[in-house]
């Protein structure tokens, strides 16, 4: 009744008596794959489009951005505008790999829950995100999204120096500048008419300096998400973008 | 085979297993099914062949690009193109034909409204109102009171450079904090905010005399509202005879916006909507009801 | 108790642990005082309070325990070590009813915002990953690690290797389910789904990881029978990949070694691809390859029935680990990932099916002459209509993957509805049937305290998943047909919120399936726990008990 194998068959009992063995081939087997996609994306050419315009979050945006991240707006926030017709005319043009280069984590989500993002920077007032942020309802009564009223408080920036740094050690184009005048960039993008604005948008092209909350004399949490949002999708200049190129088809 | 019943061991009887054991488990030695394995074959094929066509495997400095160079940007850059010839020479028309033309075109008009019904669903409905009624702080847009103007073409305006928007040509102007910056005291301002209710017949203290409004009136705000308060579409400063109010009819809601004065911000919309859109919203929003 | 013929001395194992946890007392406390955050501190002090509780355990342990080591074998059978195995049964029941709890109340929250409350930690955007995590990590990753502690040792027929190790496992294991948990609701995120826990929480896993890989491995090599069960190459095969993907996604630089902040190294486009790469393996290896290996041994066990190929096995264990690792790119269709990935992906994926279904064929071929059990056994039942979700969801998954169709589902609640097929149809049915197998005979009880209300839990929650799943295909599709909907002149029908007031009732109907799960799972939590008083309800008919080998009693340490 046993069967004796035989052939190829025969010669699985290797995996199947030494475990160690089965470990390694295992182990190999299931390397292949991410090696062969992954690897290239670091070295091919057209993996990052060539654009002008990108830089590094401002110190105020990133705080914000971590805002984003801690609240988990991406689990019903996309931020990558498919290149497909109706999201194109729906959003705007298709999100480019440039326009994330920096972002570590990246945010392009995996459902839709809410509307895309990627481009919503310049598409509403600061005062309309704040109204939304309280209560979603008092601006889109069918609004299935939560209210945010608590980030109506002070934001703790002592350490954004730090996190500057962190970004830099992993390849972020900070410069010593730049970390150092983290806290005051932070203050002046803030603060309307203050000095230091000037300073800020030398380092940070286009960068936006306001008050965001509608409260000059704090700043708080919802000062940095509102300076996220805003600059969403507005740094790359599409007007110096050849979408035809043959390497930005890819 | 420690724990299986009778009627098993009978059924087992005439198949082969692989002769090991564990726990009371043992394996047959079934050869893998004919229809599974040949489908596996079908898949592999049918991959083989779609790398053959798309771009797929990566090199050293390229990745293979595929029989046809199919890229999907290049597909959906073709797509939307495609989409907008075929509207044919009405869609051209749209891209040149002046406001007012459309407007009296039918054909063009038409087209026109479902391209800026479209557009305001995704733009601007957040805060003008999925009617388009508006509400407070985001003005209606069916009526006829207009705070920057109800033509076409001021309306057009408005749309493309915003209202105190990042836009080089944005509309300007705003509401003066007159009791936050000290030029006004409270007293004042209550007097002058039941000035200004008067004027659409809702005084709220008959104690406050109007002549005393009337002249703070006249010193600090005719130079935006107007002497009659009738308004200026120039600076979009709105009209405070008729009923409708931008931030509210109520006392509290006058006095706030003298105390704090206002700049509601319409956001600009050249460069983030094409070109055409923009004129077709004009079309669309003037449609509405209070066009001028 | 220590015997008087001996001097009784730590073990290294012993020595070495109390050492360490002893350090991460002081480690922890330190952290504390320095920290930068609330939730760091916070952290801090949970880990020194449970390195303190780790330590006194192992104290106890060996004040308690007998000064010569701990049989192997006792009467010539082997002396299982079953205490950390019913740990984790225990804990894998309680942590089930919380995920399934906290997945209906994301699912009611989405019908009706209201009840986020406002407060930070009653928020979708914090309870989300609390429900993937709890039902994932912490239900599946319990049921994953008490049952291959079970398997192993009955199919190498050897006492688990290491005595403390196994309950460093368990219990390293389960703090850091606790660590994640709490991190959740105070918003310490990393934001990779199903990876969000922050960098010193995955460092702890690492570590409680490789030991889990270790006690596996050296239980195999303990073993009496000279080929390792087909089981013991999926569970096997689970844990190194998840070592591999849990590292590699992982990396980050934190901002400060007392801060709970830190950046992942990747960005854009690769950190994307490497997400996925992990996230799609996480249901590979995790979901799938693990939970075939429960597959693999409670099927044929319960069934009575010889695994019904031994070279389907074979073939369906190398293509499948083989094939899986490829298809992450199907989760960036259409994205800005380069287009000659998203290939790989597709096709991949497409391949993958085969090797997916070669699971479900063995599973359900082992039933033919049995299939009379189907009728009287609903335990049995749940798992072959686990398989039955599991070929579904197998076959769902690659048409999802084909480009022209993911441009439709991809963001949408399609994707919700696979997801939950597979999760509440495969993962959670061949759980659960497992877990009903388990109790009796880690209990040494001689049968489950009501067949009855198996069958009521099998109907109800049979219902909950049709609900769900329609529901979101119905909503899903929908939506997707709604995005790209064209009117007759070629502009836009809908905008998107009409979208999102169109998914209204289906988000209710969700809920309610949602509320059927979470009945069954409390019909169950309560005859387990019947079981384990070993009360029996009163019942016209039993199915004959099955197959629990004779309970090697005396258990030694525990
Ligand atoms: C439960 C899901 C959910 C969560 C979580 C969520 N949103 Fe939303 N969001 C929505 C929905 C639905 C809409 C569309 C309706 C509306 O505009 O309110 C929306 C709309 C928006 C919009 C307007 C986009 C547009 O173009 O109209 C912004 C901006 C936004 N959300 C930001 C955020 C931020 C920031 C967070 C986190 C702090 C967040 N959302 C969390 C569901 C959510
Ligand atoms: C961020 C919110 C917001 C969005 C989005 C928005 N608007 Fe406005 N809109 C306003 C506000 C506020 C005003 C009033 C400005 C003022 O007070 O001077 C306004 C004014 C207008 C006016 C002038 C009304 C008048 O009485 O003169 C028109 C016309 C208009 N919007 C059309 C649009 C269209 C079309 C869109 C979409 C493309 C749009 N709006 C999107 C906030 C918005
Ligand atoms: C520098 C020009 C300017 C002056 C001076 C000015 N206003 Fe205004 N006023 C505006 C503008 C512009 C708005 C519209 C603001 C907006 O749309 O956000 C406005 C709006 C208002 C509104 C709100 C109308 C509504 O529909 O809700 C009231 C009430 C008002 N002004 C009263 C006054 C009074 C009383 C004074 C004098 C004490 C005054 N304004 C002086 C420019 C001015
Ligand atoms: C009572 C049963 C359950 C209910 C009511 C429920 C509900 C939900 C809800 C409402 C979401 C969020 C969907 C969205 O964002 O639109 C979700 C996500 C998710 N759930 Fe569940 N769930 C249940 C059980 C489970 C189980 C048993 C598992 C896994 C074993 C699971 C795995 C997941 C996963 C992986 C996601 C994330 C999906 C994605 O990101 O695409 N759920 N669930
Ligand atoms: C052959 C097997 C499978 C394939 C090819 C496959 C394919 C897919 C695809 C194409 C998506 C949608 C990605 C997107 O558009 O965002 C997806 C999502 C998902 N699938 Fe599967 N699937 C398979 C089996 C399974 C099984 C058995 C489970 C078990 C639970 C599962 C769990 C998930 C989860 C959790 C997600 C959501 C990920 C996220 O976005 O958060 N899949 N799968
Ligand atoms: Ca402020
Ligand atoms: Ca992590
Ligand atoms: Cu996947």
């Amino acid at each position: 009744m046993a069967a004796t194998q035989t052939g190829l068959w025969k010669k699985h009992e290797f995996f199947e008596k030494n475990s160690i063995v089965l470990l390694i081939g295992t182990l190999i087997v299931v390397a292949i794959g991410g090696l062969i996609e992954i690897v290239p994306l670091f070295y091919l050419k057209s993996t990052v489009e060539k654009v002008e315009g990108m830089r590094p979050y401002t110190p105020l945006e990133l705080a914000g951005r971590n805002i984003y991240i801690r609240e988990g707006c991406y689990l019903c926030h996309s931020q990558m505008i498919r290149s497909m017709r109706d999201e194109v005319e729906r959003y705007g043009h298709f999100s480019l790999a440039a326009e994330s280069m920096y972002d570590h984590p990246f945010q392009w989500g995996s459902k839709r829950t809410g509307p895309d993002l990627a481009r919503v920077g310049g598409k509403y007032s600061d005062e309309w995100h704040r109204d939304h942020l309280k209560d979603p309802k008092s601006v889109v009564p069918t609004s299935i999204m939560p209210s945010y009223a608590f980030l109506d408080r002070e934001l703790d920036f002592r350490g954004i120096a730090a996190d500057l740094k962190a970004n830099r050690a992993i390849g972020v184009p900070y410069t010593d500048d730049m970390v150092e005048s983290a806290r005051a960039d932070l203050l002046a993008q803030a603060s309307p008419d203050s000095p230091g604005v000037e300073e800020l948008q030398k380092r940070y092209p286009k960068a936006v300096a306001r008050d965001f909350d509608g409260d000059p004399k704090r700043v708080t949490e919802l000062d940095a998400l509102i300076a996220y949002l805003q600059m969403l999708g507005t740094l790359v200049d599409f007007k110096l973008y050849d979408g035809k190129a043959q390497d930005n088809l890819r | 085979m420690a724990h299986a019943s009778q009627k098993n061991l009978e059924a087992l009887a005439d198949q082969e297993t692989t002769g090991h054991e564990w726990d009371g488990i043992e394996e047959f030695n079934n050869p893998l099914p004919r229809w599974w394995l040949w489908l596996l074959y079908a898949t592999v094929v049918w991959s083989i062949a779609y790398w053959v066509v798309y771009p797929s495997w990566p090199l050293v400095r390229d990745y293979t690009h595929g029989l046809f160079g199919y890229s999907q940007r290049a597909a959906v850059l073709n797509e939307v193109e495609a989409a907008r010839a075929a509207r044919g020479e009405l869609g051209k028309a749209l891209a040149s034909a002046p406001l007012e033309e459309i407007r009296k075109d039918p054909e063009l008009l038409k087209l026109a409204l479902a391209n800026g019904k479209a557009a305001f669903g995704d733009n601007c409905a957040s805060c003008h109102g999925t009617g388009a009624t508006g509400r407070t702080g985001y003005p209606n847009l069916q009526d006829d009171e207009w705070l920057w103007g109800g033509t076409l073409e001021e309306i057009y305006q408005t749309i493309r450079v915003g209202a105190r928007a990042g836009h080089g040509e944005t509309r300007q102007s705003e509401m003066l904090a007159f009791g936050r910056d000290g030029m006004l005291k409270r007293e004042e301002i209550r007097a002058v905010a039941n000035y200004v209710l008067s004027l659409s017949g809702r005084a709220f203290d008959p104690k406050l005399k109007l002549e005393d409004g009337q002249a703070i009136f006249a010193q600090n705000c005719a130079a935006c509202h107007g002497e009659t308060g009738k308004g200026n579409k120039e600076m979009g400063a709105p009209d405070l005879t008729d009923a409708i109010w931008l931030y509210g009819s109520s006392p509290e809601q006058v006095m706030a916006t003298i105390h704090n004065g206002r700049k509601g911000v319409m956001p600009s919309w050249e460069g983030r909507l094409d070109p055409v859109t923009i004129k077709a919203l004009a079309v669309y929003v003037h449609s509405l009801g209070g066009g001028q | 108790m220590a015997a008087r013929a001996h001097v009784k001395y730590m073990t290294e194992g012993e020595g070495g642990l109390s050492a360490a946890l002893l350090a991460g007392v002081l480690v922890c406390l330190f952290a504390a005082a320095r920290a930068e955050d609330a939730a760091f501190a916070f952290h801090a002090y949970l880990s020194a309070a449970a390195s303190l509780g780790g330590l006194m355990l192992v104290l106890s342990h060996f004040a308690g325990r007998d000064a010569s080591p701990v049989p192997q074998e006792v009467n010539g059978k082997p002396n299982y070590n079953l205490g950390p195995v019913k740990f984790a049964v225990i804990a894998s029941v309680v942590w089930g009813i919380a995920g399934f709890l906290v997945g209906v109340i994301i699912a009611f929250q989405l019908w009706a915002p209201e009840l986020n409350f406002g407060l930070p930690f009653t928020n979708f955007g914090r309870l989300r990953p609390l429900h993937t995590s709890a039902v994932i990590f912490a239900f599946g990753g319990n049921v994953l690690i008490g049952t291959s502690f079970y398997v192993v040792q009955r199919t190498c027929r050897a006492r688990l290797a290491g005595e403390l190790a196994p309950w460093f496992v368990v219990l390293g294991y389960n703090f850091f389910i606790v660590l994640a948990g709490t991190g959740y609701l105070l918003g310490v995120t990393q934001s990779k789904e199903y990876a969000e826990p922050e960098w010193y929480a995955d460092l702890w896993l690492t570590i409680v990881w490789v030991v889990y890989l270790l006690v596996f491995l050296g239980t195999i090599w303990k073993r009496k029978e000279p080929h390792i069960f087909v089981a013991n190459w999926f569970y096997l095969a689970f844990i190194v990949t998840i070592a591999m993907l849990h590292i590699v996604n992982n990396l980050a630089m934190p901002v400060s070694v007392f801060g709970s902040k830190s950046y992942p190294i990747f960005s854009g486009v690769q950190d994307a691809l490497i997400q996925w790469w992990y996230g799609h393996n996480a249901v590979g290896f995790f979901l799938t390859a693990g939970f075939l290996a429960i597959m693999y041994y409670f099927i044929p066990k319960r069934a009575e029935r010889p695994v019904y190929s031994y070279r389907l096995s074979i073939i369906h264990f190398w293509a499948l680990i083989f094939m899986y690792i490829w298809a992450g790119p199907h989760h960036l269709h259409y994205t800005a990932l380069p287009d000659w990935a998203q290939t790989l992906g597709m096709t991949f994926s497409i391949m993958l099916w085969m090797p997916s279904w070669g699971g479900m064929i063995n599973g359900l071929m082992t039933l033919s002459g049995a299939w009379d059990k189907l009728r009287t056994d609903p335990v049995l039942r749940m798992m072959v209509v686990s398989l039955a979700f599991y070929g579904m969801s197998t076959f769902e998954g690659p048409m999802m993957s084909i480009k022209a169709v993911n441009s439709l589902s991809h963001y949408t609640d399609w994707t919700i509805g696979h997801v939950h097929s597979g999760a509440l149809g495969w993962v959670a049915y061949v759980s659960f049937g497992a877990l009903y197998c388990l109790v009796p005979w880690l209990w040494n009880r001689p049968r489950l305290y009501s067949l009855k209300l198996v069958e009521w839990h099998f109907w109800v929650s049979t219902l909950g998943i049709v609900l769900y799943i329609t529901s979101m295909w119905v909503a899903g599709i929908m939506q997707g047909l709604m995005w790209r909907a064209y009117n007759a002149l070629g502009f836009l029908e809908y905008s998107f919120i009409e979208t999102v007031e169109a998914m209204q009732p289906y988000y209710l109907v969700r809920a309610l399936g949602g509320v059927l799960f979470l009945t069954g799972a409390l019909i169950m939590a309560f005859n387990l726990y019947m079981t384990v008083r070993g009360s029996e309800a009163e019942e016209e008919e039993q199915v004959p008990v099955l197959a629990p080998a004779p309970a090697p009693l005396p258990i030694a340490a525990e």
